[in-house]
């Protein structure tokens, strides 16, 4: 029970200081490793929900859930690195 | 619904459709644009023809539609109506006869043309707006629909007396309509009813009607020019001849007039609106006006602006006639919704001529004007007399009428004297311009230039619309008490409303 | 059985179309027209279906028990799937004749037609994890599209834009982990069943609004917008404006009336009112001061959805039942008409834009001359989004004023005569220039297919809207989850 209480926390502490980092961040590059933090925080929030004791199997749900949500953090990291390669471009 | 019924859709559609086509047509297609113009206009009286002798006989005539819950759209004929839809109708066709004339050879006229059409079109809406919620939106469209007119010329001038005119309206519609939704908010769909409709829903608090009453008074008072919201009005007397004279005659001032009319005896009722004490209000605020607007007028020299502070003046009887509780007073101030549109189109008429022949504005340069322009200033004189009120113009006949309105009604003590003021002020504004126009020498170039062309004034379709319309003045003073006269049908709406 | 099915065709449609167009980048115009028209009669047949027989409910594959997706449709999102059907082909149309180059024809339709499936997948979820994802789908398709304008300042939005979603989508899902977490259900309709008022739900609720507001841009957080949707290419500006950022405020109603009732704050609501009260007042002002035309029309946005969180606080202020359902199709009513009235705005700006080289609104005179039908379509745009008669505006803040005084919240009807007037001050200095003397504009003509889908859009807004919506009132009492069916 606190281990997962534990988890939990720590999900949400970490959401909070990615929060913090994108809001005031001003260089694009730093927000958006720091909507990585944050989304790393949710995620990790997630596993520790699916937690149900130790009699039953872990939740299914939360799980598939964080897979489907790392696919797309992973590609709109992929969209957001191209365009700033674009940006870039124009700078050169 | 038969036919007959859906009559007053078909009045809107006699100019909409034609401006809609206008807008389409190509600048050079001047033959078919004219007919069109006269087609429709020609079309309209016909059809208000049909719907005069309808509505004498107290026939139903309306159309219905529903635009939301509980929010029709109403298209409603009775009398105070189809005395408006007429003068509406009527003038416009003298005005577009006019604008043909007058804008001749001027760029963007199927714009102008389209515009004056929809122009029209709402005002005629207006006219037969059955109940508050279409009367705003016509109101509305109204704004929409000048807002060009007035923008025509383009220069920066005239896009600048838009601008004010638009922020004067638009502010005013806002008001109109918070007044509006309120009462339908409060009270329900309540459609124009001859007598009024609030008198008997007792459970409505006074205040909150009093408050009503104040927000759509004062957001029809922009339109009708009244003290202090009038600003607008000489502003917008830089667009084209045609537009101001529509504009003062029966489009846009006299839409707010119209408008307090309505609301004082079809939603509130005269009898109830003068028990919670509200016209003493809208009575201090046109006597105001009426003195106010004639005393600027002294002190102007342009002429079109000299006419537009007549205007601020003269369209306030109205609302004076509305004002005072008694049938005579209610005849006063309806049959003056023609009576000044006749006349004042005329005056305009007139100006616009002045300026177009001999690039004439100012009363200062009109010296001698009357002998090489006789019919257009004989027409320019006859509607002057009548504004001062002098018999047999029709002028003379409302302010007859509302000053003897006033005296049954027992409030001669101060509606005569403003009428007496007014009157003597008209008198030392015209006058002046009369004596110049007849009694000062021309200038030389004028007279040989008037000899060169045969004694010729100007085109016809610019000369006949203000002799058309000045005989209609007299006529319509001589003959009042004729059946069909306005005068006539003045005192059948009269008649009606008090009929309790 | 087509018919029963149309929620089903009008993902699947899209979805092919977008797939297709990138196979096919040489048919890419033809695939999405065809398919934009398809959906559009889809969602027709939707309507009618929503309105004989209620709300619906599709399990995908047949899977029972929230095992698999639900998509549900009821008056409210069938109002605006075939909203957002109707702009797409009209906008469709419109960017086969803005987009002459053919590759960025192959790169625009296929993003193009995912953002349409993204929208109406939103608009028909019935659980809150497919909102996460349609939400994430739709920002990453909206991004792709803003940055196709190839330039620096349009790039640098995009990548603003993507960091803005992202963390609005991160702080929704957040929401949703604190929900299961505290229920153990993602459907809505499961949901709103056990929901009550209690911490964890008040917080789940709070950070899925905010995560909404941000997308929603509603003032403060409307500072990416304009950049957005002004540097975007017209027909991506024009989606953007009437359906991305609208879909945002569709969730929030939905999940505020349908799924978390028993949670509702009054102060919240007012909160969210004063929000929308001060992005009115403020996007109005920054939009009478624009220097140019597409800066302009973004701007109104943010002051129009402004007006739609106005809604909130007085739809609350009703008692579930007929009231309620009343000032929720006004909602809609202001909503949907906003939505014509802006895209057909921003079109009609596109086509200033390419055919007069530019957009200062200082220097448009002569346009009313060289490009009559598209300044009249400014000017119908401009009457629904001051709101004047006929336009469905109209009779939306006939319906807003009304509401005010009937719940004695007289505050906002001085927020919506400002609004009014200010509106009427950004909308007529467009036209007072293109009226103007200035003949410094050639002779220019544009052609049908750029300026007859905002024309008609145009006239949806103001004619149609205002004369033919009063059947919208029926659909909402007689379709919606709040009249309790």
């Amino acid at each position: 029970m606190l281990q997962e209480l534990l988890y939990g926390l720590a999900g949400l502490a970490v959401f909070v200081i990615g929060l913090r980092g994108a809001l005031l961040h001003d260089n694009w590059l730093l927000r958006l490793l720091s909507l990585n933090v944050c989304g790393a925080g949710v995620f990790i929030t997630f596993v520790a929900i699916a937690y149900r004791g130790l009699t039953l199997p872990a939740d299914p749900v939360p799980h598939a859930l964080v897979l489907t949500g790392i696919v797309v953090a992973v590609s709109a990291m992929a969209m957001a690195l191209a365009l700033g390669r674009r940006l870039r471009s124009y700078d050169d | 619904m038969d036919i007959f019924g859906t009559l007053p859709l078909w009045i809107l559609l006699s100019s909409l459709l034609p401006g809609l086509i206008i807008f389409l047509l190509k600048e050079e297609s001047i033959r078919m644009r004219t007919t069109l113009n006269l087609f429709g206009a020609v079309t309209k009286i016909g059809l208000i023809g049909l719907m005069i002798w309808g509505v004498f006989h107290e026939k139903t005539i309306e159309v219905r539609w529903e635009m939301a819950p509980g929010m029709e759209m109403v298209l409603h004929a009775d009398a105070l109506s189809v005395l408006f839809v007429s003068l509406s109708a009527i003038l416009w066709l003298v005005t577009t006869i006019y604008a043909i004339g007058y804008l001749e050879g001027t760029p963007h006229r199927s714009r102008f043309f389209g515009f004056f059409s929809l122009c029209v079109t709402a005002t005629v809406g207006l006219a037969l707006a059955g109940n508050l919620f279409t009367f705003v939106i016509f109101y509305e469209l109204l704004t929409l629909a000048t807002y060009p007119l007035v923008a025509h010329k383009g220069s920066p001038k005239a896009v600048r007396g838009a601008r004010i005119y638009l922020a004067y309206t638009m502010a005013g519609g806002i008001l109109l309509l918070i007044g509006a939704v309120w009462l339908r908010t409060i009270a329900g769909p309540l459609d124009f009813v001859e007598g009024g409709v609030l008198a008997e829903m007792s459970h409505l608090d006074p205040w909150a009607l009093r408050w009503i009453f104040l927000l759509l008074i004062v957001g029809l008072g922009v339109k009708a020019a009244l003290v202090p919201l009038h600003g607008w009005l000489p502003q917008a007397m830089v667009a084209p001849a045609p537009v101001s004279a529509l504009l003062h005659a029966v489009a846009v001032v006299k839409a707010g007039a119209f408008g307090i009319v309505r609301v004082v005896y079809d939603v509130f009722g005269v009898e109830f609106a003068s028990s919670l004490n509200l016209l003493p209000f809208l009575g201090a605020v046109a006597a105001i006006t009426i003195i106010y607007g004639s005393i600027k007028a002294l002190s102007q020299d342009h002429l079109k602006r000299r006419l537009a502070y007549s205007t601020v003046s003269q369209v306030s009887y109205i609302a004076l006639g509305t004002a005072i509780v008694g049938p005579l007073a209610t005849i006063g101030g309806v049959v003056h919704l023609v009576h000044q549109g006749v006349m004042k189109i005329t005056l305009f008429f007139a100006a616009g001529n002045y300026a177009e022949k001999y690039n004439v504005h100012c009363v200062s340069e009109m010296d001698g004007i009357g002998k090489v322009m006789p019919a257009t200033t004989l027409s320019f004189s006859i509607a002057a007399l009548g504004m001062i009120g002098i018999p047999p113009v029709a002028g003379f006949v409302s302010k007859w009428y509302i000053g003897v309105g006033a005296l049954e009604a027992g409030q001669g003590f101060w509606v005569i004297p403003v009428l007496l003021i007014s009157s003597l002020l008209n008198a030392a504004y015209f006058l002046p311009i009369l004596y110049r126009a007849w009694f000062k020498p021309a200038k030389a170039e004028w007279l040989e230039e008037y000899k060169k062309s045969g004694h010729k004034e100007m085109k016809a379709t610019l000369v006949w619309p203000p002799v058309i319309t000045a005989t209609i003045a007299i006529i319509i003073g001589l003959f009042a008490a004729a059946p069909f006269s306005p005068l006539e049908w003045a005192q059948l709406i009269a008649s009606r409303e008090y009929r309790q | 059985m087509m018919i029963n099915d149309a929620i089903v065709w009008l993902i699947a449609i899209p979805l092919l179309a977008s797939l297709l167009s990138l196979v096919f980048p040489k048919k890419g115009t033809a695939i999405a027209i065809a398919g934009s028209i398809l959906g559009l009669l889809a969602s027709v047949a939707l309507v009618y279906q929503v309105y004989q027989s209620g709300p619906i409910t599709h399990e995908l594959g047949g899977w029972k028990d929230g095992l698999g997706i639900v998509l549900r449709v009821d008056a409210m999102s069938a109002l605006f799937i075939v909203m957002t059907m109707l702009v797409v082909t009209m906008v469709g149309f419109y960017a086969s004749a803005y987009f002459t180059d053919a590759h960025k024809k192959a790169q625009f339709w296929p993003l193009w037609l995912m953002m349409v499936v993204a929208l109406i997948a939103l608009l028909a979820s019935g659980d809150l994890f497919n909102l996460y994802v349609t939400l994430e789908l739709l920002g990453l398709s909206a991004v792709g599209l803003t940055a196709l304008s190839d330039n620096r300042a349009a790039v640098q939005a995009a990548i603003r834009y993507l960091g803005i979603g992202l963390l609005g989508s991160l702080v929704f899902l957040m929401g949703v982990a604190l929900i299961y977490t505290a229920y153990g259900v993602l459907d809505l309709a499961m949901l709103a069943t056990v929901v009550e008022a209690e911490p964890a739900a008040q917080l789940a609720l709070a950070l899925m609004t905010a995560g909404l507001l941000i997308k929603s841009a509603l003032f403060p957080m409307h500072f990416w917008l304009p950049a957005a949707h002004a540097n975007a290419p017209a027909p991506v500006s024009a989606a953007l404006s009437a359906l991305v950022v609208k879909v945002s405020v569709y969730l929030i109603i939905r999940l505020w009336f349908d799924v978390f009732s028993p949670v509702l704050q009054p102060t919240a609501s007012f909160m969210l009112g004063v929000l929308g009260a001060l992005a009115v007042v403020w996007g109005s002002w920054q939009a009478l001061r624009a220097e140019r035309l597409k800066l302009m029309a973004a701007y109104s946005t943010v002051a129009q959805l402004g007006y739609l969180f106005i809604f909130i606080p007085l739809v609350m202020a009703f008692p579930v039942g007929e009231e309620r359902n009343t000032a929720l199709a006004a909602f809609l009513l202001l909503a949907l008409t906003h939505a014509f009235a802006k895209s057909a705005l921003f079109l009609s700006s596109g086509v200033v834009l390419q055919r007069a080289g530019h957009d200062r609104i200082a220097e448009l005179g002569g346009t009313a001359r060289a490009l009559p039908l598209t300044i009249f379509v400014i000017a119908l745009a401009g009457v629904a989004l001051i709101g004047l008669p006929p336009s469905g505006s109209f009779l939306g803040k006939w319906y807003l004023i009304s509401s005010a005084v009937q719940t004695g919240q007289w505050w906002w009807i001085v927020v919506i005569a400002m609004g009014s007037l200010l509106a009427a001050g950004y909308m007529f200095r467009i036209l007072g220039h293109a009226f103007g003397p200035d003949e410094s504009i050639g002779k220019v003509m544009a052609k049908g297919s750029e300026e007859i889908p905002a024309l008609i859009l145009a006239l949806t807004a103001t004619v149609v809207l205002g004369f033919g919506s009063a059947w919208m009132w029926d659909f909402v009492n007689l379709a919606s989850p709040l009249a309790g069916n």
